[in-house]
């Protein structure tokens, strides 16, 4: 299936913050990129915790894929974010999907059985047709 | 030409300090030639266990401090992190990749340092930490 890319981009930031996602609709899916390759860290996660449940809790997002290509750290409260952002979606029956994760990140899912419990897919097509 | 180091430094319980550290040691690590994954491995782990120190141990109290005294030679980084916190008891931490606790959001920075340093012991009441990380023969 061929998919139409959105010609509306979101910035998620209003002029005082610093911009931390690319957000992209295509169809009814809700792709997040993140712009800084280090952002995942306990410094930075909770501003960007709070752009993604804004997406679900005020734009009404219910089908979001996080694009993880420009990520090279990850800390333990991404995880929790991550989780978190998973029971919300699953709350009011939306779905988290990740993909373009790199092996070195995944290392990060895998040591901690995350891969079991969030949908992780190898790029972003795949992740597009998984809802 | 690699270059031993060893560094003594006192830092406010404030989470910048964390990534003015772990850039610090980078380089100390790169100047002594390990490779990227052990990079990446040591990174991980000192975001867990500063954080730990600054957040959970101190509290994020600007009246304390956070003791960070670490060496880098050519096949070996150790590092001490001690914080001036109650303490707290590793063994009382669930671990995290148990199914009832995988929905859990918080509780995996300890399954990451142990799993990315090759020995981590905790002392006296737990607010002090010593780690350490071989340097691996082959950069993955």
């Amino acid at each position: 299936m061929a998919y139409q890319p959105c010609v509306r981009g979101i910035n998620m930031s209003s002029q005082a913050r610093r911009q931390r996602l690319v957000v992209e609709d295509i169809g009814d899916v809700t792709v997040v990129n993140f712009v800084d390759k280090k952002i995942l860290d306990e410094q930075n996660i909770q501003m960007i915790g709070d752009d993604l449940f804004r997406l679900v809790d005020e734009l009404g997002r219910r089908k979001l894929l996080l694009n993880f290509s420009n990520v090279e750290f990850m800390s333990s409260a991404a995880l929790g974010k991550l989780i978190r952002l998973h029971q919300r979606l699953a709350q009011v029956g939306g779905k988290l999907v990740l993909c373009e994760i790199s092996k070195t990140i995944l290392e990060i899912f895998t040591l901690t059985k995350l891969d079991k419990m969030l949908k992780i897919v190898k790029d972003e097509q795949t992740g597009l047709s998984s809802f | 030409m690699p270059t031993p180091v060893q560094t003594d430094l006192t830092v406010p319980s404030e989470l910048g300090e964390v990534r003015r550290i772990q850039g610090e040691i980078k380089e100390a690590l790169q100047s002594n030639q390990f490779g990227d994954r052990d990079l990446f491995h040591i990174e991980l782990a000192l975001e867990e266990a500063l954080v730990n120190a600054i957040k959970h141990g101190n509290q994020l109290d600007p009246d304390k401090k956070v003791f960070v005294r670490y060496s880098v030679i050519p096949d070996r980084f150790d590092i001490r992190i001690e914080d001036q916190g109650d303490g707290f008891c590793p063994e009382d931490v669930p671990d995290p990749t148990a199914i009832e606790n995988l929905e859990r959001p918080c509780g995996r920075g300890l399954l990451m340092i142990r799993s990315f340093m090759s020995d981590v012991t905790y002392h006296g009441k737990g607010n002090v930490v010593t780690m350490t990380k071989h340097r691996s023969n082959d950069d993955e």
